[in-house]
């Protein structure tokens, strides 16, 4: 689950991270008002969960209430990266002496913990070259200790307070990732402010498995309508905009599935792993939302391993019984229970498929068919 | 020969009273697993499919000298569970559990390497050793010996292609799991390592995705292996930025495509399967 830049931020200042006086605002007569507690300068940045939002102006600079009306209201009124803009953070412009670039995400092929700094911050990280960049893996039995810090700064070419002032906040990175079970702190940029360095924005991923024990991180929905009540039922679903619904168990199952699909000129109208071992509830569930998708044809690839075929089968027969299903079924059951299940299909009038990629051609040809 | 587990495996089954547990105990045993004990808090002196259940790993791996367990344990306890199988002198541990938080298996997996035991998941369907021993969920008829070697990170996705491969009557000598997850035990190279010394492998089929880097990292070793192998990666038609239901599924900032992968494993001499069936025809080419 990504963050937003202000809770993010809200959870950098609690870990005793230094960030610039501010506070989330829903309407220019807010923005106005922080505005005027704060003073001076202030900035009016757009709550979206994406970057480069300066580029699609839905980041300005306003001199006292008046202009910070006037700019909150101009960035709620827009699009930033095709997110509608409902939250703004209003905050102190502060005095930039240098930028510079921190965050720690997880190394899959290291299976650690690794933290990524450089001296060229302000920029995505992407641009940056490779000898600008300091990376350190961590050993998670120890954790980051201050001397870690000191190391990274002399890499990263710091000296001084300015040097003593990372040491200090790369531990309190490391626990705010921890103890938060992020995917990716990132701080960028991390500004150097006369000594005092300031977390000038915040990029945040929770790690969506953890949340159950997060509990006090606000809850941040970044998902279509139909992909939320997918992730209700505790399924795995990704819209994808063509004309064959498409539900497989397994998410490689359900990737292969898609990848046949279009090798035979279909187009999928999404990604759904119904997961392994989904009785006859979640199936019917999961069929239900294939519908959502107003699809030509559905198609179900099932390969049963803890899913049993015959669930599957009397799945499909229960919502036929109960709902009109106004397109074509291809299906292809084989695994566990395969006799079982490929008899109610037949008992029911269905035929289904054993061979992945003659049932994938047979929804291809129904769906492109005139 | 095989690899990581053979007809000699003794294994324990930790959450072996729970409905996952008791179902695949079942399944190991009719495929002919040695499971030798289970493990249950609470519930020792109990019998599931007459296998003796213990209260801990501890008592388990005393009595019947295992040497590899099983998790069935919902992701909240894996990680204490895993833990203990690792405390009590376990080698192989299967973690099939999904849904683990990702910094509890960093510490899974580091804790584990200190102590020589191998991990196969977490997120994984197990480990096939054909016509030996099997450890997980894949279903027993699709499994039968021979020179194959599989390694894959998604499960359904094996049946498909391990069913295709018996189908063509080509046998696996090992069917490894890695695990879905961003972070699991092992990697391909790791596998592969074993494949290329294990006597029984004549090829290896590598089966991969989307997201990550571990089909890069896997190329630069295949570069040198004497053996063949033929390579089919999910995730084709997959659009950036959205996971496939895998939490390494994903492309992010451009990297992990299908086409650098394929790329990558193509340059160090592995054949590609665009389809999951094309397999057991690129392997016949392969081996002859």
């Amino acid at each position: 689950m990504k963050l937003f830049e202000y809770i993010g931020k809200e959870i950098f200042s609690s870990f005793g991270i230094t960030v610039p006086r501010g506070k989330m605002v829903t309407s220019p007569e807010e923005a106005a008002q922080v505005a005027a507690e704060i003073g001076g300068t202030v900035v009016v940045k757009s709550q979206v969960l994406a970057g480069k939002r300066g580029k699609g102006g839905g980041i300005k600079f306003a001199s006292g209430a008046e202009e910070a009306r006037e700019a909150a209201a101009s960035i709620l009124a827009i699009t930033v990266q095709g997110h509608k803009v409902e939250k703004l953070l209003v905050e102190e412009k502060i005095q930039i002496d240098k930028e510079l670039y921190v965050a720690i995400t997880i190394d899959g092929s290291a299976k650690k913990p690794v933290i990524i700094a450089s001296s060229q911050g302000g920029m995505d990280i992407e641009d940056v070259p490779d000898e600008h960049i300091v990376k350190c893996h961590v050993d998670v039995t120890v954790g980051v200790y201050p001397y870690l810090g000191r190391e990274i700064a002399r890499r990263m070419g710091l000296t001084g307070k300015q040097a003593a002032n990372f040491a200090k906040l790369l531990p309190l990175l490391y626990k705010c990732f921890k103890d938060k079970d992020a995917e990716l702190v990132e701080i960028n940029p991390l500004v150097i402010s006369g000594d005092i360095l300031i977390a000038a924005d915040s990029k945040f991923t929770v790690d969506d498995d953890a949340l159950y024990r997060q509990k006090d991180v606000p809850y941040v929905e970044d998902r279509t309508s139909i992909e939320k009540q997918a992730h209700d039922l505790g399924l795995a679903f990704v819209e994808l905009g063509g004309n064959i619904a498409v539900m497989a168990n397994g998410a490689g199952m359900s990737m292969g599935s898609l990848d046949t699909l279009v090798h035979y000129g279909g187009s999928p109208a999404n990604f759904l792993d119904a997961g392994g071992g989904t009785g006859m509830e979640g199936t019917a569930k999961a069929l239900e939302l294939l519908l959502q998708t107003n699809p030509r044809v559905i198609f179900i690839n099932i390969f049963g391993g803890i899913t049993r075929c015959d669930d599957v089968a009397n799945a499909l027969i229960q919502v036929k019984k109960t709902r009109e299903i106004p397109v074509p079924v291809v299906i292809r059951l084989v695994g566990t229970n395969e006799q079982e299940g490929v008899k109610i299909l037949n008992d029911n009038g269905i035929e289904a498929y054993k061979v992945m990629q003659e049932a994938a051609a047979k929804a291809v040809e129904i769906a492109n068919a005139e | 020969m095989a690899i990581i587990i053979d007809e000699n495996t003794r294994l324990i089954v930790q959450g072996i009273t729970g409905n996952q547990g008791r179902f695949h105990t079942t399944q190991m045993l009719a495929y002919g697993t040695q499971v030798v004990g289970g493990v249950s808090p609470g519930k020792g002196g109990q019998e599931v499919e007459g296998v003796p259940v213990y209260d801990s790993a501890f008592a388990a791996v005393e009595a019947q000298n295992a040497n590899a367990s099983v998790l069935f344990i919902p992701s909240p306890f894996a990680k204490d569970a895993a833990f203990e199988a690792i405390s009590a002198g376990i080698k192989v541990l299967v973690i099939v559990t999904e849904h683990i938080p990702v910094h509890d298996e960093m510490e899974i997996v580091e804790y584990a390497s200190r102590n020589g035991t191998t991990i196969v998941g977490p997120n994984t369907f197990g480990i096939v050793s054909s016509g030996k021993c099997k450890i997980g969920i894949p279903p027993n008829q699709f499994f039968i010996e021979g020179p194959i070697g599989v390694v894959a990170r998604s499960g359904t996705l094996t049946y498909e292609i391990v069913g295709n491969l018996t189908a063509n009557g080509m046998g696996q000598s090992t069917v490894v799991g890695l695990g879905g997850d961003r972070v699991v035990g092992l990697s391909f190279v790791d596998v592969l390592e074993k494949f290329e010394h294990d006597p029984q492998t004549k090829a290896v089929v590598l089966v991969g995705e989307i997201g990550g880097n571990a089909e890069e990292m896997a190329s630069l070793f295949i570069k040198d292996m004497t053996k063949p192998v033929v390579a089919y990666i999910a995730g084709k038609s997959a659009p950036p930025g959205k996971r496939m239901g895998h939490a390494g599924a994903i492309i992010e900032r451009g990297k992990g495509t299908f086409n650098a992968k394929v790329e990558a494993l193509q340059a160090a001499g592995a054949r590609i399967a665009t389809l999951p069936f094309e397999v057991p025809d690129l392997l016949r080419e392969v081996i002859g």
